[in-house]
């Protein structure tokens, strides 16, 4: 030690001077190294990686060959009604990776370390909801593949297909908000999953992802035409033009109008949601 | 005027189903630009309590605080530009290599990207972080983690370094390097402002000490003064022949600030004494010219415990434990 404890005596005083950006320019620059960490995570933690392309893969899999023998759409291919179904599941539950991850880094304590550099308040969540958008990004790329390589196909236009997938990602990135007040305000990352898993397995069954929601028996029927999960569902399959001719979504509004009932979640999750976590961010560490 | 400041601070917290804590009753300290000012207690005296409300993680319920003239309270984020915290729990992020880790603290800091590379590598250097440069830090020993944590801290030049309890949890061999890494940073000029569990790390690297329990200061000064207060060293000598009580006990009294004690089996008997090495060879001296027969002779730093049962009256809370455990 003795040698670097020499070298240490002159740290302080090669040290840079740090400077002062203004207000957007630190709120950009903060925001990006946040986003930087989670990228590189991505390439450091495999199993991050392995379960965003894998287990998309297995679902698009099972799905396409296990149930299409044995389930029937009128007028249409089970392949093609499924895979909006899938493609939602997968977002949604990737969506909770971001409550995991910040559950993690309070506990790791470097959450702490954020909170006493000189950035941006938001900009920890904002890196954290950006990472995990593109990983949910990248699962849905090897899904739409795996889903082409089965024979799932686009009915309606590319420019609509590109809207169903913005939509699905842009309902995961504002649940992934929601998942990030989550994160902030329980103990343990272990209670994520548990509670991810129990709200949200009913929540994508219970709906008209898997199966067309009108042969439900009528209490989950209501629960389904009501589901938000639904709604998303729906809107997607109508954007791909996978919904088979004549086919009973539901009388509910969401269903009747789902493409802005998604919207419209959208923007009130992240309304709600995104100051709500930025104030938690700020209080943090004030309980015992 | 002191260059970090703290007046009456007070921190109550509210944890769900359990009775308010105090964790904070009217704290008060003063440091002096350049020095090293120690915050001494046990668990739960209110140290890490005190060093989040100075680094701004939490705020407290009352009183003032400030740095350089800067109040923690209503200019957090100058206080954050200035301040560089590094503690017990290490807070890297695993994932991502010494120099990465070090790169991103520095973005933070708002230094620009040419700057931020070029002192993460300056500091992978001067603390000995090679093997660990590149790779992802966890896999790596306690001792190297608590390095790039520090190292994280003085990305920039900190007007006041925090450490908090820098040594808890490492082996002897890492808190050495450790210390011998404060006093140098200490030597180049740094305020450092450092809790610890332990007497020994306080009297080592502090100039100026603070005891603190249940949230307040209950005794300050150099560690000398402390010492003195509290008995420099104990000298413990156990007998071969009870017989020869008497004799050790006077040869004791005439040393020791305090009347020796005698354990329970009567041939071990203990007193504080201010100076330990000239009062010990006094004690043998006089024994030897007596011919008593000692079976063992011992010399006692004194521990946080003993401190706190002069500052108290009682022991520590931690040692309250030990003791319950151990019967």
């Amino acid at each position: 030690m003795t040698v670097e404890a020499t070298r240490i005596l002159g740290t302080i005083d090669s040290a840079p001077v740090p400077r002062t950006p203004s207000p957007l320019a630190a709120w950009f620059s903060d925001g990006w190294i946040a986003t930087r960490r989670n990228l590189l995570k991505i390439r450091r933690v495999p199993d991050v990686l392995v379960f965003t392309t894998l287990q998309p893969i297995m679902f698009v899999l099972l799905f396409s060959y296990v149930y299409a023998g044995s389930i029937d759409i009128p007028g249409s291919d089970y392949k093609e009604f499924i895979m909006a179904g899938i493609f939602a599941q997968t977002v949604v539950f990737g969506a909770t990776w971001s409550g995991y991850a910040t559950a993690q880094d309070i506990r790791d304590g470097i959450i702490d370390r954020f909170r006493t550099l000189p950035m941006r308040r938001s900009a920890v969540l904002v890196g954290r909801t950006n990472g995990d958008l593109l990983i949910n990004s990248i699962s849905m790329v090897v899904m739409i593949l795996s889903g082409l390589l089965v024979g799932w196909r686009v009915r309606s236009s590319l420019l609509e297909g590109l809207a169903g997938v913005a939509l699905l990602l842009g309902f995961a990135y504002a649940l992934s908000w929601v998942f990030v007040f989550i994160g902030l305000t329980v103990r343990s990352p272990e209670i994520i999953n548990n509670v991810s898993f129990i709200v949200l397995f009913p929540l994508t069954f219970i709906s008209n992802a898997f199966v067309p929601s009108e042969n439900l028996p009528t209490p989950l029927r209501i629960f389904a035409e009501w589901n938000p999960v639904s709604a998303l569902v729906l809107a997607a399959r109508r954007l791909f033009g996978n919904v088979p001719p004549g086919m009973q979504v539901g009388d509910t509004w969401p269903l009747q109008n789902p493409v802005a009932a998604v919207l419209i979640g959208i923007v009130v999750l992240l309304a709600i949601f995104v100051p709500l976590s930025i104030r938690r961010f700020a209080r943090l560490g004030s309980r015992a | 005027m002191p260059f970090l400041e703290a007046v009456d601070l007070r921190v109550t917290y509210h944890p769900r189903k359990a009775p308010e804590v105090r964790a904070l009753d009217g704290l008060s300290l003063d440091v002096p630009q350049g020095t090293v000012f120690g915050l001494l207690g046990p668990n739960g005296a209110g140290k890490s309590t005190a060093v989040k409300v100075l680094t701004t993680l939490i705020r407290a319920d009352s009183g003032t605080a400030t740095i350089d003239g800067i109040d923690v309270r209503h200019d957090p984020d100058a206080i954050r530009r200035r301040i560089g915290v590094a503690g017990q729990y290490a807070a890297v992020d695993e994932n991502l290599s010494a120099l990465e880790n070090l790169d991103m603290v520095g973005r933070l800091y708002h230094l620009s990207a040419a700057d931020s590379r070029r002192r993460a590598a300056e500091l992978v250097d001067h603390f000995d972080l090679g093997e660990a440069k590149n790779r992802p830090v966890k896999g790596f020993s306690g001792g190297m983690r608590r390095r790039i944590d520090l190292a994280c801290a003085l990305v920039i030049a900190p007007a006041v370094l925090f450490l908090d309890e820098p040594t808890t949890g490492l082996d002897p061999r890492s808190r050495m390097d450790m210390w011998e890494v404060i006093e140098r940073l200490s030597a180049s000029g740094t305020t450092v402002l450092l809790t610890t569990q332990y007497l020994e790390e306080a009297d080592r690297l502090a100039d100026d000490i603070a005891v603190i329990d249940h949230g307040r200061v209950i005794a300050r000064g150099s560690a000398d003064e402390l010492k003195a207060r509290i008995g420099g060293q104990r000298i413990q000598l156990t007998l071969v022949s009870e017989a020869d009580l008497p004799a050790a006990t006077a040869a004791l009294e005439r040393v020791g600030t305090g009347a020796p004690d005698v354990a329970a089996d009567g041939r071990a008997v203990s007193v504080t004494v201010s100076q330990g090495a000239p009062a010990l060879a006094e004690v043998l001296a006089q024994l030897g010219e007596q011919g008593v027969e000692l079976h063992d002779v011992g010399m006692q730093r004194p521990t946080l415990d003993d401190v706190f049962l002069r500052l108290t009256g009682r022991a520590t809370e931690d040692g309250d434990e030990e003791t319950r455990k151990a019967s």
